[in-house]
């Protein structure tokens, strides 16, 4: 697909909340298209250039759901200082694998993990460095406005291409069925 | 087999005896069952299954499906709120939760002692004589704080519901305006003899000059119906009363059913007659349970003067018989192809149409499903001839219709008009004096500014099931938003995705700004959910569940306007008290264990 590149490299911004990193796998998979992607955009914070703190920012790519404080922080970061913000995989979308823990109550959890497991250390975590967890798993959408959703788990290397260009080229970013079926 | 399954099995032969062993009737095999055990328990389905010879999944599968069928003890006495947005307005929130103070309970858990359960329930159809409530499915109409002490003594002193005062019982049909239908004499026989005497030809011709429209709401031609089921290849033909009526705030088939069976009974016996159709059922909703026994009396006795049964009216060859069958809660049923599953004992899941019960209904055999007040009207168009009937009303929508008035008027009830009548004359003939909205055909229909008040009762302009819910100045419609989001999340189906999952997330996305969270962007989710629920959903009930409250979002605006008081996005949700139980397990208190509220420094 060609794209012209536009005036001013934009720059985006991503990030894995509580998520595999399976959707930043699929970015990768794009494989050359990254060196023209590189052409058109410039990347603040995120895994692939390991900068820990987000300028401003055109567009947000966020992986995965919501799960404790840091991921709102984090979250809350990214919408503060990007135009765009988009809800990239099915953890970020609906709360994915992690939202599995939703059925049951979040203390109950920590007690078995960390106390009456079998070779569990006896007690809950405390260090103020930790990110405390969060009652229930969010979809990212339940804490801040989002923009658009990208489906899939992950989605593929082809629909993130063709989402991404279509935003970076100012086209209502569309994708067809038969990139985001999986059977 | 112990003891406890002996009992069961016990109550359980006579039922299904009754019922001629049949898995057609699972459904009233379990409602039976429930009223002398008191709820379905995995063992009493079980019990069922086998003897019905059927997988015990699909005993599951309905007790699920249905409202008033229960799997877990609700306790002796089952007390059930209608949530209806007149109820409501009458004051049922302050009554319910006089009772749960006084019983110690909380919504919807069953008593220590496994005595009762207090809950909430869709429209009863009392709403002219509300608040009312469904005791063991036995409607009390006209509660008051003294009435509900009153009801909890009973239910403490564990009285039987049969000595209960007769008077709480008490259904009023509070007829305000009588016609054609409701201020007619009726003669047995007179209908039928009349259709009799055209032969069945005849009589279809009548029926295609009176130009007769359905009275559920969507208002398809009766005589069309008629004849594409006459005409339809099938061994055996059906006609079906639709009797379940849930729209909220309708309640004319009660009435009809109460006070004016006999013709209900008349005109699916003419259907029956121009059809072919030898056998009828009656589908009446569980929360009129109360009808029944005067029903089947009403029933024997016009077997006994052969207005029902083999050779009607001596005439040879005219058999027809009708079966009363009883809903459990479920509104979707009054949906036909839903309530044709109900009546084969299924969940109450619509088909997909084509092929369109006519040609393909109960049991695969063309049915004919007619509204309980259309059945009424073919009566007239037997007695008085096609055009005579064609005569009133307007062009497209012939004859009269009965209009159930509730909510802030000063006379409830039933309102029989001419078609074309003008809003604003119900209005002022039901003394509504100081009206801002009216909703029009209940939760899935319109709601009508002052400005439209002029607008006209019928098929061309504002067409209606019979629901008529008015209200007044003082009465804020994100209330009646908020209830009717809630009434279709909890009657959806859930077959087909975007109603199940789309009614839940407006439900949500009200309850969000009912919070005091909301902003634009709800407002916004909410259009555009609107749009997707309404244009892809399988059947009816998804198509209308957001009609009502886009109406209220286009056509008032400051009712949502001062409601959406952020700036932008906000969580629903206390983001802080959400880390609350991991600070306790945790034992933490410093500052990296809270969440300030909106965005970060």
């Amino acid at each position: 697909m060609n794209v012209r590149p536009p005036m001013k490299k934009l720059k985006v911004a991503t990030t894995s909340l509580s998520g595999c990193f399976g959707c930043h796998m699929s970015l990768l998979d794009i494989d050359e298209r990254l060196l023209e992607l590189a052409k058109l955009v410039e990347f603040d914070r995120s895994p692939i250039t390991d900068i820990k703190t987000c300028g401003p920012c055109d567009i947000a790519l966020i992986e995965g759901a919501v799960c404790n404080s840091e991921n709102v922080h984090v979250l809350r970061e990214l919408r503060r200082n990007c135009k765009m913000l988009v809800a990239v995989g099915a953890c970020a979308i609906t709360g994915g694998l992690p939202a599995q823990r939703n059925q049951r109550d979040v203390g109950e959890i920590l007690q078995r993990c960390y106390v009456d497991m079998p070779g569990a250390q006896g007690r809950v975590p405390d260090d103020p460095e930790l990110p405390l967890l969060l009652d229930k798993v969010y979809p990212i959408n339940e804490i801040v406005r989002v923009d658009y959703f990208i489906p899939g788990c992950p989605p593929s290397g082809d629909a993130l291409w063709k989402y991404l260009t279509d935003l970076i080229g100012g086209r209502m970013p569309r994708l067809d069925y038969q990139s985001f079926r999986f059977d | 087999m112990t003891e406890t399954s002996e009992t069961t099995d016990s109550i359980l032969a006579p039922i299904i005896a009754h019922y001629g062993g049949d898995p057609g009737n699972l459904l009233q095999i379990l409602r039976d069952a429930q009223e002398a055990l008191d709820w379905l328990s995995p063992e009493t389905q079980g019990a069922v299954a086998r003897r019905l010879d059927i997988p015990v999944t699909r005993v599951a599968a309905v007790v699920r499906f249905y409202t008033h069928l229960y799997d877990t003890p609700r306790g002796k006495y089952r007390v059930l709120f209608s949530h209806n947005i007149t109820d409501r307005m009458a004051g049922s929130p302050a009554l319910m939760a006089h009772m749960l103070k006084r019983l110690k309970l909380k919504r919807g858990v069953v008593s220590d002692d496994g005595l009762v359960s207090v809950g909430k329930t869709s429209c009863t159809g009392m709403c002219d004589q509300g608040p009312a409530l469904l005791v063991n499915n036995r409607a009390i109409t006209r509660l008051t704080p003294r009435r509900i002490d009153e009801i909890c003594d009973l239910i403490r002193a564990r009285a039987p519901l049969a000595n209960w005062p007769a008077h709480y019982f008490r259904v009023e049909d509070n007829i305000e305006r009588a016609d054609m239908l409701l201020g007619s004499a009726y003669a047995p026989g007179e209908a039928l003899r009349a259709a009799i005497a055209c032969g069945p030809t005849g009589m279809m011709a009548e029926m295609r000059k009176s130009n007769l429209r359905g009275r559920g709401g969507a208002g398809f031609t009766t005589a069309v119906k008629w004849e594409a089921c006459r005409d339809a290849k099938g061994d055996e033909r059906y006609i079906v009363c639709n009797a379940d009526e849930g729209e909220p705030g309708t309640f004319k088939d009660r009435v009809l059913m109460q006070s004016f069976s006999e013709r209900v009974f008349e005109g699916m016996a003419i259907a029956g007659y121009v059809t072919g159709a030898r056998k009828g059922f009656v589908y009446l909703r569980g929360e009129y349970s109360y009808l029944r026994a005067p029903l089947e009396a009403k029933l024997s006795e016009m077997r006994r003067n052969r207005l029902l049964g083999m050779s009607i009216c001596g005439v040879p060859g005219f058999d027809f018989d009708i079966v009363i069958h009883m809903g459990a809660g479920a509104y979707v049923c009054g949906e036909e192809t839903a309530l044709i599953e109900s009546l084969e004992g299924k969940p109450g899941l619509p088909r997909i149409r084509p092929p369109f019960p006519v040609i393909c209904g109960y049991n695969n055999q063309p049915t004919v499903v007619n509204n309980v007040e259309t059945l009424c009207k073919v009566t007239e168009v037997a007695i008085h001839g096609g055009l005579a009937y064609a005569g009133t009303g307007t062009r497209q929508s012939a004859g009269t219709k009965i209009i159930s008035v509730s909510g802030d008027v000063e006379r409830p009830g039933l309102y029989e008009y001419p078609f074309g009548v003008r809003v604003s004359q119900v209005l002022d003939d039901a003394g509504a004096y100081d009206a801002v909205a009216v909703q029009i055909s209940g939760a899935a229909g319109q709601c009508l500014t002052p400005q439209e008040f002029g607008r006209r009762i019928a098929f061309e302009d504002v067409p209606t099931s019979g629901s008529f819910m008015v209200f007044g100045n003082t009465r804020d419609l994100f209330e009646a938003a908020l209830n009717y989001s809630h009434f279709f999340e909890h009657e959806s189906c859930g077959f087909c995705t975007p109603c199940r999952v789309g009614t839940a997330l407006v439900a949500r996305i009200m309850e969000k700004i009912h919070s005091g969270h909301g902003a634009r962007y709800e407002f916004n989710e909410l259009t555009r959910l609107h749009q997707l629920i309404s244009t892809s959903s399988h059947c009816g009930l998804g198509a209308t569940a957001t009609n009502a409250l886009q109406d209220i979002m286009t056509k008032f605006p400051t009712v949502f306007d001062r409601r959406l008081i952020k700036r932008d996005f906000e969580p629903g949700f206390d983001l802080d008290a959400a880390l609350a139980r991991a600070r306790e397990v945790s034992n933490r208190d410093d500052a990296n264990a809270h969440l300030a509220e909106g965005v970060d420094a």
